[in-house]
């Protein structure tokens, strides 16, 4: 199979042209630099992206809490982890860094709390 | 009630924060920021998404994330914090009018004044898109209030017209939450936001980006039904013929913003048409003695970190001019900067030499797209600054550097894209 990624590393954009099959690469041009080719394997092999989101928080100024995976989870868990974040509810006080799911669906990954809301009556 | 301060920051986001904190740290005692909201932070408390302070901490926060960094240590300070607290008049003599609810109407006199106000997001009415007047149109960045910080939904089938970076944010943002989102559409034939935007936000979800593609007409009575969407041609005139239905009951605009600059107009001050912001030497001052500006009511940003870095900037020039106990520079010469050749904008607008020898960086935006292009800074034919850039997009801010010794006795700089 082939495919052209846009390194998205620096402004640069390079195009890679990456010729791969299921598990592995077998031939890349268009790079300019080590994290460009590193960028476009891990783009073929296990794409990961950060996921950010909010949740519902009880007591606080806002009704919603933001929130976010504390490193990046395979692209293809993004919409597993959202259902996850759905299901929870935090409840004030919360501090930034807080952890508000552990190891959501497996990724090794935490949902964190990314806002610091103190409790209102 | 009259309260006396000795600097006065107007505007409490992201510009207004590291101003008050930087001019703390240089030693300013007695400094008041005003915030409308009811918290600091400005528009990085709606911002969940990552990708803020690569620059200023190396690494990759959320909005929230980098509004605590500072939230957290003005805290630390005696900086007075007034929240709710809306500036509604201002004059030139550095004299300030708000309301507040714990004070009702309120004065405020201020030796020095940063102005910090952020901008404004460009509405529907500044489009002039034919069609009826219908409930579910929004700005991007109020539906991201609504998601984000008030957890409101805006729809269920959204369109984008506009590609800036809120606007692709957006597209993922409601993906992510169950909307469905049909398309991105950009008057313009490349995209308004940065590269990663368009691959993390809209190719990872098969979200499409329409190109010189806009919007001519609003369908819907009572709520939005749908839009007709038409290719344009080079001159944006859409092409006839070419109209297709979207079905949506969402419509986002991110189709740019604009400074807001109501009370830099009151204070008289002189403005910069290219930017909408004020009219500023190296140090960020404007023509009012004493008021200087930051952030995105000077000029629109595309990266925070510049935000922070240029209310650094101003809060120690307002530093510098609270220790002077007069008006020096109306007597030193003053050289204008100019847009040449494919530039769209400068800033500073004019420079003080003020004797001693100072290098000065002119930040500008491109008026096209240039790949592998060379900026020059000229005077009287002569060039004195030059820079090699790989890529030149109207979106991302670049600068030139500059020494006052290589320009005394000229008249204007101008900054080129060389042909």
């Amino acid at each position: 199979m082939k495919k052209d990624i846009v390194c998205i590393t620096c402004p640069r954009g390079c195009t890679v042209h990456v010729e791969y099959d299921k598990n592995r690469i077998i031939a890349m041009e268009g790079y300019t630099c080590k994290r460009g080719a590193e960028y476009a394997k891990n783009e073929i092999l296990e794409p990961k992206r950060m996921v950010t989101s909010s949740v519902k928080i009880e007591n606080a100024k806002y009704p919603v809490l933001p929130c976010k995976t504390n490193r990046p989870v395979r692209k293809d868990l993004m919409f597993d982890v959202m259902k996850e974040v759905c299901k929870i509810e935090a409840h004030a006080p919360v501090k930034q860094g807080e952890v508000l799911i552990k190891n959501v669906c497996g990724t090794d990954a935490d949902i964190i709390a990314t806002q610091t809301l103190e409790k209102v009556k | 009630m009259i309260k006396y301060f000795d600097l006065a920051v107007i505007g409490g986001g992201p510009a207004g924060m590291a101003a008050a904190l930087t001019a703390y740290e240089d030693g300013v005692k007695n400094i008041v920021i005003l915030e409308r909201d009811d918290s600091l932070g400005g528009i990085l408390k709606q911002c969940i998404h990552n990708g803020f302070g690569l620059h200023i901490f190396k690494e990759e926060l959320t909005g929230p994330e980098y509004a605590l960094r500072f939230t957290e240590k003005i805290k630390q300070t005696d900086i007075t914090v007034m929240l709710n607290t809306m500036v509604v008049s201002a004059t030139g003599d550095k004299t300030l009018y708000a309301v507040n609810p714990d004070y009702g109407f309120l004065t405020i006199k201020a030796k020095a004044i940063i102005l910090a106000m952020g901008c404004r997001e460009r509405p529907r009415g500044a489009l002039r898109i034919p069609g009826t007047n219908t409930a579910g149109i929004f700005t991007a960045g109020t539906a991201q209030r609504f998601v984000n910080m008030e957890g409101i939904l805006p729809g269920s089938k959204a369109v984008i017209l506009g590609s800036g970076d809120i606007g692709l944010i957006m597209a993922r943002r409601l993906t992510l939450e169950g909307i469905k989102v049909q398309g991105v559409y950009e008057i313009m034939s490349y995209p308004g936001g940065l590269t990663r935007n368009i691959v993390q936000c809209l190719d990872d979800f098969d979200i499409p980006l329409h190109l010189s593609t806009t919007i001519v007409s609003i369908h819907g009575k009572d709520r939005i039904t749908g839009v007709t969407t038409a290719k344009v041609d080079a001159n944006m005139i859409p092409i006839k013929g070419t109209e297709e239905f979207v079905e949506c009951d969402t419509l986002l605009l991110s189709v740019g913003l604009i400074p807001e600059n109501e009370l830099t107009e009151q204070m008289g001050i002189k403005m910069y048409n290219m930017t909408s912001g004020a009219y500023v030497d190296q140090d960020l001052e404007t023509d009012a003695d004493g008021v200087f500006a930051c952030g995105n009511v000077l000029h629109v940003h595309d990266l925070v970190d510049n935000v922070t870095m240029e209310g650094q900037r101003a809060a120690s020039s307002a530093e510098e001019y609270l220790k002077k106990d007069e008006n020096i520079k109306k007597d030193m010469p003053s050289i204008l900067v100019k847009p040449g050749n494919g530039i769209r904008y400068v800033l500073p607008q004019h420079i003080y030499l003020k004797g001693e020898e100072e290098k000065i960086r002119i930040y500008f935006r491109s008026k096209d797209r240039y790949s592998d292009a060379v900026i020059k800074a000229t005077a009287d034919g002569g060039t004195i600054g030059k820079k090699k850039v790989i890529r030149l997009i109207p979106s991302e801010m670049e600068y030139v550097e500059i020494n006052t010794k290589d320009i005394s006795g000229i008249s204007d700089i101008t900054i080129e894209v060389e042909a």
